[in-house]
Parts: C-alpha cells; sequence; structure tokens
C-alpha cells in the first residue's frame, strides 16, 4: 500500500514501522506459541497419527500468527494514526489512492504461494507422510504397510496378531444408537463395548454402522471416521505407549448422541493379548450368535433402530471390500 | 414500457406511484382498497389456516391406511400436504396468486399496479421496493429474534454437564430449529431488506425488474418461517441443519418441515436471486458501466448468481427427502439401491455456496462504507469486484471439504483441499481492498464504521481458523466439533451480522427518515462485539479439547470454559435487547430528524428527496465517473440529475 513517489518524505515510513513491529511481534508469538503452547495442543501424542496431526496444527497456527498480527497491526496502526481527529493531513485520494499495481500484484503473489504451499503440505501428509488418521472410505488412498493385506486376510478369517508380530491389528467398530461396539477379527470376531489395543501397533479400524450415521472419534488417538451404514470407513493409526483415550461420537445421531462416549485403552502388548484371548474365550457362546465376521451388515437385520423399512431385505447391497486389495 | 423507455430522462410526474409509470388514477377492485376487507395479512392468515386444514384432511383421506407413523399419531402425508395447501393458502390470501391467475383467464384489466399509500402498504402485497424492503427488516429481525432466544436455550443447556434444563429429545429439537432457522434468516438477512430497497436506487433505476417476483419473494420467505417453525408442534427434527439422511429417514413428521421448509425458502431464493441478476444487468441508468457499479451492488449480483444456481440443488435434495419419506421412493436408502451420500452431496453442494450468499453482501456493505467513513477512494475497485466472483465460482467447487472423514471419496480429499484453501485468495482480495481503503484515510468513526470495522476483525478469526479445517490432518481433530461451530459464527454472525448491522445504522435514516440514536447504538456496538467474541472465542478452545457439536452434555473439565461462554451468550443475547430499544426509541420514542445526507455520501441513494417518492427519481440520473471519489479536488459529480438542485445532490465530497 506504500506509494513512494507521491507521499511526502514523512509519510513513506508507515509501512517500513508497521513491518518492523510486525517482525518482532510475530517472531515473539511464534517462539512463545512454540514453547509454551505447542506441545500441550490436541490431540497430544498418544500415537503417531495424533503427534502428526498435532505438527500439522502447530505448523498452520504458526503461520497463522503473522496473518493475524499483520492485521491487527494495520488495523491498530490504522485507526490510531487515520482518524480524522489526529491525522492532519488530508485523506489521501485521486489515482494514487485507488490503485496501486505493486501493492496489489505483492499482495496476490504472497498469498497464492502461501495457498499453494498449504495444500501442498496438506496434500503430502495425507498421501505419503501419515494419511492423517482420518476416515478413508473402503478405498483408502495412504495405507501403511500390511494394512490392505491384513484386512483382506481378517474378512477371510485368516489374520493373526501376537506381541511382536508387528503385524497389522484390524479392528471393526459398529456403531449404532447410541454405543459403539468394537470386533477383533483376530480373536476369533467376538465383539466387546470396550476398545482396547496393544501398543506399538499400527491398527486398522474398519468403521460402519448398523442404523444412521455416526463418527467414530477417538480423540487422543487422532481418529476420526464416519460411521455410514453399508460402508466400510477404513482409517489408520500407530499406538506409541500405553494411555487411555476417549471415544466419542462426533456426528449428529438422533437424540442420545451427546451420550454416546465410553473409555479405551492402550496396553502394553502382552497385557492386550491376556485380555484378548479371555475375552474371545469369556464371549465365545455369544459370538457363536453374532453374524459372521463381514465388512458391514445389513442394518436392520439386528433390530436397532430404523425399522423404517422391513427387516432382512434379501436385495441388500453389500459392500465389499475394495479394488485396492491384493487378490 | 421497454428498457429503454425506464431509462428516459424525461422528467415524470409526481402523481403516480405506478412502477408501469403515469396512467392517471385507477379505480381500485376490492383486493386492494383499504380496510380489512380487502387482501392483506389477515386474509392470508385466514386462507393460509383453511389451505391447512384442507391439506390434512385431503392426505389422512388418502393415505390414512398406510402413513400413519409408529407412536405420533401423524401422517407424513397429511402433514405435507397441509404445509403446501397452507403455503398456497397463505399466498393466495395475500394477493400474490391474483396476477398469475388472472392472466391465465385473460382478465389483464383486473390487475392493478397502484399501492394504496398509507401504512395498511406494509401488510399486503406491495410491489414497491421499498415497502418491499423495509417488510424484509421486519421479516429478518423477526427471524432473528426467534432464533436467538433458542440459541440461549442452547447456552442454558450447556450451563452444565449433568444437570439438564431439557430432555434430550427437546434440546436437539432446539439446536435443530436455531441453526435452520438462522440459516434460513441468513440468506436473506441483506439481499432481502437491503438489496431490495437499495439497489435500484444505486443503480438510478425506478424499480426492480420484475416487482411481483420482488413480493412474492417476500412472501414465501414468511411462509418458509411458519413451515419450518412448523416442525416445533410436530415434535421437531433431530438432524441439526444439516439433516443427513438416514437419520433424516428415521426421523418423525418435524421433518417434513425441514425439508418443505427449505424447498419453499428455496423457491423464494431463487426467485429474489434471480431478479436482482435482471435488474442490475438491466436497469442501471445511463452511464453506469460496469467499472462504476457501486460495490454493494457487484456483491448482490454475485450473490444473486449463486442463489440461482445453488438452490435448485437444495430443492431437489428436499424433494427426494419428501418423496422418501412420503411416497416411499428410496434415493436416501442404502438397502433399497438408494444412497444415503447422496443427500450429503446434494445438500453440500448448496451448502457451501450458501456460505457465501451468507458471506458475500457484508463484504460488500464493508467495501460501500469503507470509502465514506474513510474520506477516500475505495482502494483497488476492479480487485474487490474479481474478489468476489472470484469467492462466487470457487464455492461452486469446494462441497466435499464438508466430508472429508466420511469415507466418501479418499482420493478427492487433495483436490477438495486444494480449492478449499484456495478461496481464501479471492477472499484475501477483500482484506487488501480493505486495508488499502483504510491507508491514510481520516476515518470518521460512526456507528456503521465500528461495525465495518468489527466484521474484519471477526471475519479474520473466522477465515483463518477456515484454513484449519481444510487442512485434512487438522480436520480430523476439529471436524463436527465446537471448533467448526465457533468457525461458522465468526463468519456468518461476526461477518455477515456485524455488516447488517452496519447496513442498518447507516441506510436506516434514510428509509425512515429517522436517525438511530448515537450513544445506545454505542453501547449496542461494544457489548455485541466484546461479548460476541467472548462467547465465541472460547468456543475454538472446547472444540479443540474435544466437545462435538449438538452434544447436551460434556466433559466435566470442560464446564468452566462452557459457562463462560454460557454467560457472554446471555450478555450479547441482551446487546440485540439494546438494539431492539435503539430502534424503539429512535424510531418512535424521541425521533431525530435525519438530514438529508448525514454521512455525506457520493452514492446515488442519498441524492434522491426524502421519504424517496415511489419513482425514486424524478429524471433517471447519468452516471459521470467513478463512484468513490472522496476528497478529490476537482472530480466530477458521480451523476448528472439533469437539473440543478437535485434534492440531496449539493453533497460535498471533501472532507
Ligand atoms: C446470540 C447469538 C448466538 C449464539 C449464542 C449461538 C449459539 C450456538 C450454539 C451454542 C450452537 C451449537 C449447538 C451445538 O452444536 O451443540 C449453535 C449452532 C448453530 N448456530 Fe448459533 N448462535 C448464535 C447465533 C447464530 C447466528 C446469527 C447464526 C447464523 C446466521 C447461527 C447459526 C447456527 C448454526 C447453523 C448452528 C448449527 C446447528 C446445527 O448443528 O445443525 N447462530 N449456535
Ligand atoms: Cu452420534
Ligand atoms: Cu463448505
Amino acid at each position: 500500500m506504500s506509494n513512494q513517489s507521491t507521499n511526502s518524505a514523512g509519510q513513506v515510513h508507515h509501512l517500513r514501522r508497521m513491518a518492523t513491529v510486525w517482525v518482532i511481534v510475530s517472531i515473539i508469538g511464534d517462539v512463545l506459541f512454540s514453547i509454551f503452547v505447542a506441545p500441550h495442543v490436541p490431540p497430544g501424542r498418544l500415537t503417531e497419527t495424533a503427534a502428526k496431526d498435532q505438527t500439522d496444527f502447530n505448523i498452520l497456527f504458526e503461520m497463522a500468527l503473522p496473518v493475524l498480527f499483520g492485521v491487527w497491526i494495520y488495523l491498530s496502526y490504522a485507526l490510531y494514526f487515520w482518524g480524522d481527529k489526529r491525522n492532519p493531513n488530508p485523506a489521501f485520494s485521486g489515482d494514487a489512492a485507488r490503485t496501486n499495481m505493486k501493492t496489489q500484484v505483492s499482495w496476490m503473489v504472497v498469498t497464492t504461494v502461501t495457498v499453494l504451499f498449504l495444500a501442498g503440505f496438506g496434500t503430502w501428509a495425507l498421501i505419503v507422510d501419515h494419511g492423517s488418521g482420518g476416515g478413508q472410505g473402503p478405498n483408502p488412498a495412504f495405507a501403511p504397510a500390511g494394512g490392505l493385506k491384513a484386512e483382506t486376510a481378517a474378512l477371510l478369517g485368516k489374520a493373526t496378531w501376537a506381541p511382536g508380530s508387528n503385524n497389522v491389528l484390524p479392528i471393526q467398530v459398529i456403531g449404532q444408537q447410541w454405543k459403539f461396539t468394537y470386533r477383533y477379527p483376530t480373536f476369533g470376531g467376538f465383539e466387546s463395548s470396550q476398545l482396547i489395543l496393544p501398543a506399538d501397533t499400527t491398527v486398522a479400524f474398519n468403521v460402519t454402522s448398523l442404523d444412521v450415521i455416526h463418527s467414530f472419534w477417538a480423540y487422543q488417538l487422532g481418529v476420526k471416521a464416519d460411521a455410514n451404514p453399508q460402508v466400510n470407513d477404513v482409517a489408520y493409526t500407530e499406538t506409541k505407549n500405553p494411555g487411555s483415550f476417549i471415544v466419542r461420537c462426533s456426528e449428529l445421531c438422533g437424540i442420545w448422541h451427546g451420550s454416546m462416549f465410553n473409555n479405551g485403552s492402550v496396553e502394553s502388548q502382552a497385557a492386550f493379548e491376556q485380555w484378548a484371548t479371555t475375552t474371545e474365550a469369556a464371549n465365545a457362546a455369544n459370538t457363536a450368535l453374532l453374524p459372521a465376521f463381514a465388512w458391514t451388515y445389513v442394518p436392520s437385520a439386528n433390530g436397532a433402530g430404523g425399522s423404517y423399512y422391513p427387516t432382512n431385505d434379501p436385495f441388500s447391497a453389500v459392500e465389499t471390500y475394495g479394488s485396492k486389495q491384493p487378490s | 414500457m421497454t428498457i429503454s423507455d425506464e431509462r428516459s430522462t424525461e422528467v415524470r410526474g409526481p402523481v403516480s406511484g405506478s412502477p408501469r409509470g403515469p396512467q392517471g388514477p385507477r379505480k381500485l377492485s376490492w383486493t386492494q382498497r383499504p380496510g380489512l376487507l380487502s387482501q392483506n395479512l389477515l386474509t392470508a392468515i385466514v386462507l393460509g389456516v383453511i389451505g391447512y386444514l384442507i391439506g390434512h384432511w385431503f392426505g389422512n383421506y388418502l393415505s390414512s391406511g398406510y402413513d400413519y407413523i409408529a407412536n405420533s399419531g401423524q401422517n407424513n402425508i397429511a402433514n405435507t400436504l397441509a404445509l403446501c395447501f397452507g403455503v398456497v393458502g397463505w399466498l393466495g390470501g395475500i394477493g400474490a396468486l391474483n396476477y398469475p391467475v388472472a392472466k391465465l383467464f385473460g382478465h389483464d384489466g383486473l390487475v392493478e399496479d397502484e399501492p394504496v399509500d398509507n401504512w395498511t402498504k406494509y401488510f399486503r402485497y406491495t410491489l414497491d421496493h421499498k415497502v418491499v424492503g423495509l417488510q424484509y427488516v421486519v421479516g429478518v429481525l423477526l427471524f432473528m429474534f426467534t432464533g436467538g432466544l433458542l440459541a440461549m436455550a442452547i447456552r442454558t443447556e450447556l450451563l452444565n454437564p449433568t444437570t439438564h434444563y431439557f430432555a434430550p429429545d427437546v434440546y436437539i429439537k432446539i439446536v435443530s430449529e436455531h441453526g435452520t432457522i438462522m440459516m434460513m434468516m441468513a440468506t436473506s438477512i441483506i439481499v432481502g431488506p437491503l438489496g431490495n430497497y437499495f439497489v435500484p436506487l444505486m443503480i438510478g433505476s425506478r424499480r426492480m425488474a420484475f416487482p411481483r417476483i420482488e413480493a412474492l419473494s417476500f412472501w414465501i420467505f414468511t411462509a418458509g418461517y411458519m413451515v419450518i417453525f412448523s416442525a416445533l408442534p410436530y415434535g421437531g427434527f433431530p438432524t441439526g441443519w444439516t439433516g443427513y439422511a438416514p437419520l433424516q429417514t428415521q426421523a418423525g413428521p418435524g421433518m417434513v418441515s425441514y425439508l418443505l421448509g427449505f424447498a419453499v425458502i428455496g423457491i423464494g431464493m431463487i426467485l429474489a436471486g434471480f431478479n436482482q441478476a435482471v435488474t442490475i444487468i438491466n436497469y442501471r441508468a445511463p452511464g453506469m458501466t460496469w467499472s462504476r457499479v457501486p460495490v454493494f451492488v457487484w456483491s448482490i449480483l454475485a450473490t444473486a448468481a449463486l442463489l440461482t444456481l445453488a438452490t435448485p440443488v437444495l430443492f431437489a435434495g428436499g424433494l427426494f427427502g419428501l418423496l422418501d419419506k412420503t411416497v416411499q421412493t428410496a434415493f436416501y436408502v442404502n438397502e433399497h439401491g438408494g444412497n444415503a451420500y447422496l443427500w450429503q452431496n446434494l445438500f453440500w453442494f448448496f451448502g457451501h455456496p450458501e456460505v457465501y450468499i451468507m458471506a458475500l453482501p457484508g463484504f460488500g456493505i464493508a467495501g460501500e462504507l469503507l470509502p465514506v467513513f474513510c474520506r477516500r477512494p475505495l482502494f483497488a475497485y476492479r480487485v474487490s469486484s474479481a474478489g468476489m466472483i472470484g469467492v462466487a465460482l470457487l464455492s461452486f467447487f469446494v462441497w466435499q471439504h464438508h466430508l472429508f472423514q466420511s469415507g466418501i471419496n479418499p482420493d478427492m480429499r487433495p483436490l477438495f483441499m486444494l480449492t478449499t484453501e484456495l478461496i481464501s485468495i479471492p477472499t484475501g482480495f477483500i482484506y487488501l481492498v480493505g486495508m488499502g481503503t483504510l491507508y491514510r484515510a481520516k476515518i470518521r468513526f460512526e456507528l456503521p464504521m465500528l461495525f465495518v470495522l468489527a466484521l474484519f476483525f471477526n471475519f479474520l478469526i473466522g477465515g483463518v481458523t477456515g484454513v484449519f479445517l481444510s487442512d485434512v490432518p487438522v480436520n480430523v481433530t476439529v471436524h463436527g466439533g465446537f471448533f467448526v461451530l465457533s468457525h461458522f459464527h465468526y463468519t456468518i454472525m461476526g461477518g455477515l451480522l456485524f455488516a447488517f448491522m452496519a447496513g442498518l445504522y447507516y441506510w436506516l435514516p434514510k428509509m425512515t427518515g429517522k436517525m438511530m440514536n448515537k450513544k445506545i447504538g454505542k453501547v449496542h456496538f461494544w457489548l455485541m462485539f466484546v461479548f460476541f467474541n467472548l462467547t465465541f472465542f472460547p468456543m475454538f478452545i472446547i472444540g479443540l479439547l474435544g466437545q462435538p457439536r449438538r452434544v447436551f452434555t460434556y466433559a466435566t473439565n470442560l464446564q468452566g470454559l462452557n459457562d463462560f461462554a454460557s454467560i457472554s451468550a446471555f450478555i450479547l443475547g441482551f446487546s440485540f435487547l439494546v438494539f431492539f430499544y435503539n430502534l424503539v426509541y429512535s424510531m418512535w420514542i424521541k425521533p431525530e430528524v435525519a438530514p438529508a445526507n448525514p454521512w455525506e455520501s457520493l452514492g446515488l441513494e442519498w441524492q434522491t428527496a426524502t421519504p424517496i417518492p415511489a419513482y425514486n427519481f424524478e429524471r433517471i440520473p447519468v452516471i459521470m465517473t467513478d463512484p468513490y471519489r472522496y476528497s478529490e479536488e476537482g472530480a466530477p459529480a458521480y451523476a448528472d440529475f439533469g437539473t440543478k438542485d437535485a434534492p440531496g445532490s449539493s453533497t460535498p465530497t471533501m472532507a
């Protein structure tokens, strides 16, 4: 916005003054943020995806702060110095006040470069780096090593996991009005209302629903995936240390949506195996009554919710696991 | 009458109030005569109720054998037909159907254009754009007031995570109704009142292109308000304003009101947008080239494009939903070959342009008011209109950013992330224009200016957090939570609503001839600005800390922040009472006559007589130069009125 040619010497420095303050304030702001706030930013660092989502948030915030400061400093400066009471000069006018190519073009270049950088960075994070922990539907764009193989194996009932095996652990999340339950295909497909995960393990959540849309939000894990009926929405994460986390439904699913939450925990691998095998045995009788493990289930077959349409429709479309699976 | 007649500069006799020109006094038909027996609000209510009852009976007659909803005693078909017939009765009662029906039977002569020029014209189907504008002001304020009361109820419930003031089904009803009412209101809050009133004045036209359509759009808007409100007696709807299927399919009869409400409001939006676009394109005064059009008019044009192009998708989506609920089609029912994602796609394909329908007019007001209160020309005029067109275009290509975690299409996420972030470039143009216009200005801190400055402050936070939301990895944490909630309140309320207030304080003196009280106005402004931020800023943190939207309970450690937001919200609500008090005080209790041009604006709308004659301009002005040449020595007048002393035209341009 400087128009040096038409300004008198004293006025040329408006922007320079602002810029000086801006650089100082931005640096201080970013440093303070990085030291005091950044490490505590949600969702924390319980898993690899959570940690990386946190890093992305912090990078965005460190870029946003200078933008906010820039506008705020400019606004304060303008309101202070260019109010009609304080400003002794006549208002800037004429052609010079109406356009200034240099300012306009540099503004556009700066915003465009910033925006393209952000989009590129986000895309890289999403596809190459960590896949963000978000729901990716039945055909994930990003899958960790061994992820797709474990998924296929789970459907065939052949997936295995043991402490130290480094296998991806598939877990099914089933949303229904108004609770989440979890099936463990590597342990005979038992269903539990507790979500227990082993530490240091890549987990593939297969999220689906029996009635309306829910959203599986494991807050500290950095995982969020909508639970759609008849859709298998896959989200990956990689647990690190033991710890506990909360699961909340984050898509409105009816009147008790607000109370659709429970707690889960990441346990040591041995403790997890202990829990899983015990539960598998204890639940065996119930597991026998469950429908065979599948990516999706016909919603009303369980009598849950809905029941607007007749149950057990023989012509139900069955969602199959994606085309990207190895044969 | 052709457009070229319309633009002629020949003097019109002030006898005629008709947009069709002077034809001498006409005999009034019974529909238009003063008094209770003509067509007015009362007949609209009566016919609306009768239509409702007939529709309800008819629906039950048709379908009582099979369409009762379990445990509710309600019948979707009966409710749908009741509301449809009610809307038609309402429109017929107000007189909106006289002309088309008369035309249908070849009775052109039956139709009257002459408004009855007394206060009753505000309660009638009046074609004068200035009357419609004022009707809209009252309409949107009513909408806003009801929506605001519901917001207070929401914040009351969230005072405590364990003690509940409402049952969960009541609470979800309140949230859904609040969101839907506010969104419907926001589509029209500026285009309706200020657009209808001021666009013709600002482009030097005597009328809107289609006065009947303009009046129709207002009465449809009011009908839509009643339809969406009818959800409450029907038991409400549990889906929030987004109405996702299958919850939509599962929901009770209140859902019909939501779907039909959006369809009805949608028709009004399409008509209003279409009318604005045609008016702006065809009715500009001679000399008003595209580079001389006021930025407010540009913003309404861009908004009109969105209204006409995006709303039909919502209409279709709502219609599919209604069919699913009444005649058991399966557009959104997965088990029967439909797809619940279809609704999400249709809804957001409309929904995202919709959010710019709620942003652009605000930018327009900001751009329009800044030069007046900065006493200098608008900086980078072309960039501002390019920005608005750019935003409008791009807004059609971003809708799946609402569906990043839905599993709908993972490969498309980078694309939608890119397009979404690209929108911040043209949005940034608006900031370039705003900040550039402040440069070395002589800022007058009048009330409208304060609201404009607040808009730039609030929208910045709304916009920056929007970039966070568009980044998929960050979206994982913030999607579906209070962070989003705060983001869109910052843009809609912090942007659009502040702009609306700026516009009201700025233009009410022209509309009513009375100044708004400045002292009370300052109290209103500071309360609203401070407590708006204190209400919604904590919600960003609440969202980051893990509170999902639309919940009646939350983690106990978030109670402090929630209580802080609630108490601030109550004071924010109170600030609206201050505004209403100011309105009553300044208009009726202690009116202060407004000067002809209180803000010393160069705008055409200020150069008409007060009160504005029904034909707006005695002579159609000829536009001589660019708008906003404030403080410029020797600048020619913006418009030539063909007379030396056009009322109000002696505006000083020098500060
Ligand atoms: C006094 C001012 C307002 C307050 C205190 C307020 C408060 C709230 C709160 C707390 C919610 C969230 C409920 C939840 O998700 O748990 C909400 C939702 C919402 N509000 Fe407001 N609001 C206000 C004004 C507005 C305005 C002016 C608009 C738009 C023009 C608006 C549009 C919405 C929408 C669209 C929702 C989402 C509803 C849904 O989830 O479907 N609000 N509001
Ligand atoms: Cu839910
Ligand atoms: Cu959007």
